[in-house]
């Protein structure tokens, strides 16, 4: 069932649930800095409205700038701004920022301590018909291996306008992973949002499996571990939206108890969620493990619930992967 | 605003690049790695701002309304991490420890280790946008102090740099001044050779930037340039600094091979004996 504690949306569970986008929760959350915090600055290149900082920029458009397609130069322009007083949030696709601008981040705002927040865009196969150029999935696993970076990848707009907020409000580097479509709203106003915890969404009542997933595709994951209740086989379902610093200790007492491990995301399988939680059984615990994600292929143009299916990480493939790893524990 | 600069003051500053010259060659031998012809070449420039034209507090190396460097080309740390020194933010002592383990000097500068660098850098090509966020807050905040980056030559072949470059035009930054060391030198060869970047002068007023162009080891007409510079209004400034790489050791001059190496001790012997002598124009109290 899902956990009562996280006073979640119950409409997840029908034919019908709320639907919004993660990215409406990034423009939100940046008209309610705009408000709470003056030293709050947005930079974007070239794609305001599709990055949601259009309601920004016209409300505050001394503290907005647009700096044209030049990805590079938006990163370190933040960096510049950064280290003088102001918050700094650079929108862009995450495929350009930060593919294209790695090395600037690396430097001018990871490495140099500048106080930016990088949000990506456009994240996953789920970007859909532009295709696999405009689709991120290698971003988390290249910015995961800079120290001093932090990471969310929230899995609703709810979520998202939270995080945003919460790292506008906090010192230091971040990156923020975002997606185009519509995706069901799982939690609520009332969701407590935690940086650097887990948090259990679903749960029988004496689980099998710790089904991890991270960002929209959490909801494949409920669906069908409630399928999966069904048929007699019991789960837990967690959100990980913080990828790093990754909840250690959280995750180790939860695979404690199951000792079977499903990871879930739009992304490839190496490097990200997956790779993480990897690193941490290896060196505490031992797990068998099945990787849901893009298993190192680019994805391609379509519409994203056909590619979920194609790519193996809808429903019906968690639901196979939980099986699978049910029959590899000892 | 600094004051006009005096035939006295300038002398003083002449006698100051020289012992910065002399501090680099040693500062580099000690150090067994690094970059010689463009710490040389840049070392009356870097003379100029800690000890005339920047508003600075070397004991307060993050007040607010201080005037910001920042160094673009980070591989010509060695004259900052020198002058910074001789202004007083360390002791020069420590220029020893330059590229050594557990050493406050890094190989290429970085924030936050040391005081008085403002900025990581390094790879090249970000330091004029890093510059540009700078001065878009002071213009938030109305702070009044000035930016100035300085750059080298070869980095113009960057694209981001022109990015830069591009923006800081459309926003009319005039609290932003950027100085490029005109050396013609890089690690593969002279500059026109492997990339040409002439004419430099016209790329730049093509964006919308007023240039100047000096000799940039005559300080005071750099200081003027400076000066000159920050009475523009409306439209950033790029001054063209063209300098001699290697400046004052008669066998580094010019020498693009001088871009990425030391000397070793008899070349450094030799360099200070130079310096020390004006090339040859005085006795040295070392000799």
């Amino acid at each position: 069932m899902l956990n009562p504690d996280l006073k979640l949306n119950e409409k997840i569970l029908t034919e019908t649930p709320d639907m919004a986008a993660t990215r409406d929760g990034y423009g939100e959350g940046l008209l309610e800095l705009g408000e709470k915090n003056p030293n709050v600055v947005v930079l974007c290149a070239d794609l305001t409205e599709s990055t949601k900082s259009q309601q920004f920029a016209q409300k505050y458009p001394d503290r907005f700038f647009e700096v044209g397609v030049a990805e590079q130069n938006m990163a370190a322009i933040a960096a510049g701004l950064g280290a003088s007083g102001k918050t700094a949030f650079i929108s862009s696709y995450a495929t350009f920022s930060p593919g294209k601008n790695w090395e600037t981040i690396r430097t001018t705002i990871v490495y140099n301590r500048s106080n930016v927040k990088i949000a990506g865009h456009h994240a996953g196969i789920m970007t859909g018909p532009d295709g696999a150029t405009h689709q991120a999935t290698e971003d988390i696993a290249s910015v995961r291996a800079w120290p001093g970076i932090e990471i969310y990848v929230p899995c609703d707009s709810q979520e998202a306008k939270k995080i945003t907020v919460y790292s506008g409000q906090t010192d230091g580097p971040m990156y923020l992973r975002f997606s185009r479509d519509k995706t069901p709203i799982m939690t609520t106003v009332a969701t407590p949002f935690t940086p650097g915890k887990i948090q259990v969404f679903w749960k029988s009542e004496t689980p099998q499996v710790s089904i991890f997933a991270t960002g929209y595709i959490l909801y494949q994951a409920i669906i069908a571990a409630a399928e999966l209740e069904k048929e007699g086989i019991q789960t837990e379902v967690i959100n990980v939206a913080t990828i790093k610093p990754l909840d250690e200790q959280g995750i180790l007492e939860l695979v404690n108890k199951t000792h079977a491990v499903v990871t879930v995301e739009d992304h490839q399988v190496t490097g990200g969620l997956g790779g993480a939680l990897s690193e941490l059984f290896a060196k505490n615990l031992p797990t068998p493990m099945e990787f849901i994600g893009l298993q190192n292929v680019f994805g391609e143009s379509g519409k994203p619930q056909e590619l979920i299916e194609k790519y193996k990480m809808d429903k019906a493939a968690i639901k196979e992967a939980v099986k699978k790893v049910i029959s590899r524990k000892k | 605003m600094f004051e006009p600069i005096h035939n006295d003051k300038v002398i003083e500053l002449e006698k100051k690049a020289v012992e910065a010259r002399e501090l680099v060659i040693s500062t580099l031998l000690e150090a067994g790695s690094g970059h010689s012809a463009g710490p040389l070449g840049m070392a009356d420039i870097f003379t100029a701002f800690y000890f005339h034209i920047l508003n600075h507090n070397p004991k307060d190396p993050t007040w607010v309304d201080r005037d910001r460097l920042v160094l673009s080309n980070g591989h010509i740390c060695p004259i900052q991490y020198v002058t910074l020194a001789m202004a007083g933010y360390f002791p020069i002592e420590e220029l020893k420890t330059l590229r050594k383990i557990n050493s406050r000097l890094q190989g290429h500068p970085h924030r936050g280790t040391i005081p008085g660098i403002e900025t990581t850098s390094g790879p090249l090509g970000e330091g004029i946008s890093q510059s540009i966020g700078m001065a878009l807050a002071a213009r938030l905040d109305n702070k009044k102090h000035h930016i100035y980056c300085l750059t080298s030559d070869g980095e113009h072949q960057e694209g981001n740099t022109w990015e830069a470059v591009m923006f800081a035009g459309k926003e009319k930054l005039d609290n932003l001044t950027v100085v490029v060391d005109r050396n013609n030198i890089q690690i593969d060869g002279f500059t026109e050779e492997v990339m040409p970047l002439e004419t430099l002068r016209y790329k730049y007023e093509s964006f919308n930037w007023k240039v100047f162009e000096v000799d940039g080891h005559n300080i005071k007409m750099f200081v003027e340039a400076v000066s000159e510079a920050r009475a523009i209004h409306e439209m950033p400034v790029a001054i063209i600094a063209h300098t001699i790489p290697g400046k004052g050791v008669d066998f580094m001059e010019n020498d693009f091979t001088w871009h990425g190496k030391p000397p070793n001790k008899d070349e450094a012997k030799k360099a200070l004996d130079e310096l020390r002598t004006l090339q040859g124009k005085i006795i040295s109290e070392h000799q």
